[in-house]
């Protein structure tokens, strides 16, 4: 029974390690292409950025449409450092592990700033608030003098072992994965949750609501922020136009697919729709790019029906997972 | 800090001391001028019609509002004016009438909820698995699981709070209050929707935490059986003020409630 809870706590680790681990392997016998690589960056960007944002959104219960703000003071913040550490130690993992923790902390301030203000304000308002500040850092950015982050053309980042990268950005996913889920399964993701199911009630059992607001949200854009760094190193050049609300909501879409408060439906919707999106967008290109957001939307309309239309109901109970491993084991238990 | 506590005339300490609490809303004075004094290891009950302000008083006591006027003392330690969560922190624990648990937490997470302020923990130790950690997450677990006995609700432990029956619904909510080791617990009306069989398991557990863990608690009721059955005093409240407020059967049978509860 032990070793199966143990299984089960961290199974998403082995599991997260051991594709990191095929992939560098390939990556160091020359078994992937460019393209692929760039696909696990991302995707592996996309993880930071969904498990933390369900931090926030599914264990908090509070909405924040503002992460790739976060990202944003994290790229540019991270980016820039990075560019001006190079003549001095030169372009190696040095220079990656200060900029990573620069851009975090960098985002974690940003989040502090904005969530002392903000976390006074519920639901709606909140998120109305969060979007706003993610339009003022990218308007902000994208106006500051072109020396410092590039104005319109955006900045140009350094540049990392492209064979290497990526395992940085999966050592980094697995950090954000252990936080979040140490974070979670203790008391303090206990007291958390119990703000996301009754706020009042949290408060007369003596939980420190607002300490714990602030805190989470702190702690989730620091992931973004790291996110953000990632996310420089990744591209070549960064521009403001990449963080603006829409990606936002992309990540939410993670979240919220994935299923509130679950961190592994955020790796897993996290790893779909990087996967999806970025296939479309190198699929279609030339005339068929305009069809890139369309299929993206259809797909993700399939999806939510598919999730929680009433008439698929007795459809999804016969072949979900959960119920199809039950089958298994009761015919195992009768033959 | 040197507490000026309040003794009755009988020697016992007096736990919860109102001091002329009022609260206005615009221009609805919902509590005026309520004193209420509760002796320690009292079961003390609060009454009145409906919309008499019984559960603003409760608001009052735990710091959801603050009183426009007047104070409250717990032990002699002036609490007027702190935030809930601090209020809870210095003793006074609370259930809500219309119950409030933490549905997706299963029934001894929110229990161990509850528990958050009496074992230590920080956020460092529980991110990188110190042993404290371990240490205190199984201390968390026996603990819960103690009280969750005591309230007969073990075999449940896994439950999801959301599914239990309404019954036992309530009495988690009273474990979980429990659980912050209060000086006074606060019930607002323990028994609403409850049946018989129900009312009368839940005076046994009232009766039976309050010899065992020698707590003092103030109760809302409707339930005059209950009522009549378990409070050694009362207050009755109507219209925001005190109508009347004495030993139980005195203030029972006294001509003006019976005229603000039944008519004339």
């Amino acid at each position: 029974m032990k070793t199966k809870s143990f299984l089960k706590n961290y199974l998403n680790y082995a599991i997260i390690a051991l594709v990191a681990i095929i992939f560098t392997v390939l990556s160091l016998t020359g078994g992937t292409s460019p393209k692929e690589i760039y696909l696990l960056e991302k995707i592996a960007i996309s993880i930071i950025l969904a498990v933390s944002l369900s931090m926030v959104v599914g264990f908090l219960g509070e909405l924040s449409l503002g992460h790739a703000g976060f990202m944003c003071v994290g790229a540019y913040l991270g980016g820039k450092l990075a560019s001006i550490l190079e003549p001095i130690i030169g372009n190696g993992i040095l220079a990656l592990i200060i900029s990573v923790l620069a851009g975090g902390i960098a985002a974690a301030i940003f989040g502090i700033i904005i969530g002392l203000p903000a976390l006074r304000l519920r639901g709606d308002y909140l998120a109305i608030v969060t979007l706003a500040f993610g339009e003022i850092i990218r308007s902000v950015v994208m106006n500051a003098p072109e020396k410092l982050f590039g104005g319109t053309l955006g900045l140009e980042t350094p540049r990392f072992d492209k064979k290497y990268l990526f395992i940085i950005a999966f050592a980094l996913v697995l950090i954000c994965l252990a936080v979040t889920q140490n974070l979670m399964r203790s008391k303090h993701g206990r007291a958390i949750t119990s703000i996301r199911d009754n706020e009042i009630a949290a408060r007369a059992t003596g939980i420190n609501v607002t300490k714990y607001k602030l805190f989470v949200f702190t702690i989730s854009s620091f992931f973004a922020g790291i996110a953000g760094v990632l996310y420089s190193y990744s591209n070549y050049r960064i521009q403001s136009a990449n963080f603006d609300y829409n990606y936002s909501i992309e990540i939410l879409v993670m979240v919220v697919l994935g299923g509130i408060g679950s961190i592994n439906g955020s790796i897993i919707a996290a790893t779909l729709i990087t996967f999806l999106n970025v296939n479309l967008q190198t699929k279609l290109t030339g005339d068929l790019a305009v069809l890139q957001n369309l299929f993206y939307a259809a797909i993700l309309i399939v999806i939510v029906i598919y999730k929680n239309a009433p008439a698929l109901k007795t459809f999804r109970e016969k072949y979900s997972l959960a119920n199809l491993k039950k089958r298994r084991k009761e015919k195992d238990q009768n033959g | 800090m040197a507490e000026n506590k309040f003794f009755a005339e009988d020697g016992r300490e007096i736990v919860l001391k109102a001091d002329h609490l009022c609260i206005q809303f615009g221009g609805l004075k919902a509590v005026d001028d309520v004193n209420i004094e509760i002796k320690q290891g009292e079961l003390y009950g609060l009454i009145g019609p409906n919309g008499a302000g019984k559960t603003t008083v409760f608001n009052l006591l735990t710091g959801v509002y603050k009183p426009t006027a007047g104070r409250f003392f717990l032990c002699g330690e002036d609490l007027t004016g702190k935030a809930p969560a601090d209020v809870n922190k210095k003793g006074i624990a609370r259930t809500f009438q219309n119950i409030r648990l933490f549905n997706n937490l299963t029934v001894i997470e929110n229990v161990m909820v509850g528990l958050s302020n009496q074992i230590p923990c920080s956020v460092p130790e529980s991110i990188f698995r110190l042993p404290r950690h371990r240490k205190s997450e199984r201390e968390y677990y026996e603990r819960a699981l103690e009280l969750l006995r005591v309230f007969k609700l073990d075999e449940y432990k896994d439950y999801l709070a959301a599914n239990l029956p309404y019954g036992k619904q309530r009495k988690l909510e009273i474990a979980r209050a429990m659980a912050t080791n209060p000086k006074l617990l606060l019930l607002d009306e323990p028994a609403a929707g409850m049946n018989p069989n129900e009312t009368q398991e839940l005076m046994d557990v009232i009766t039976f935490i309050r010899e065992k863990f020698n707590i003092t608690i103030l109760l809302i009721e409707h339930d005059m059986r209950l009522v009549g059955g378990i409070c050694e005093k009362l207050t009755v409240l109507n219209f925001g003020t005190v109508l009347a407020s004495g030993a139980t059967a005195e203030v029972l049978s006294d001509p003006e409630v019976v005229k603000a509860y039944i008519g004339e």
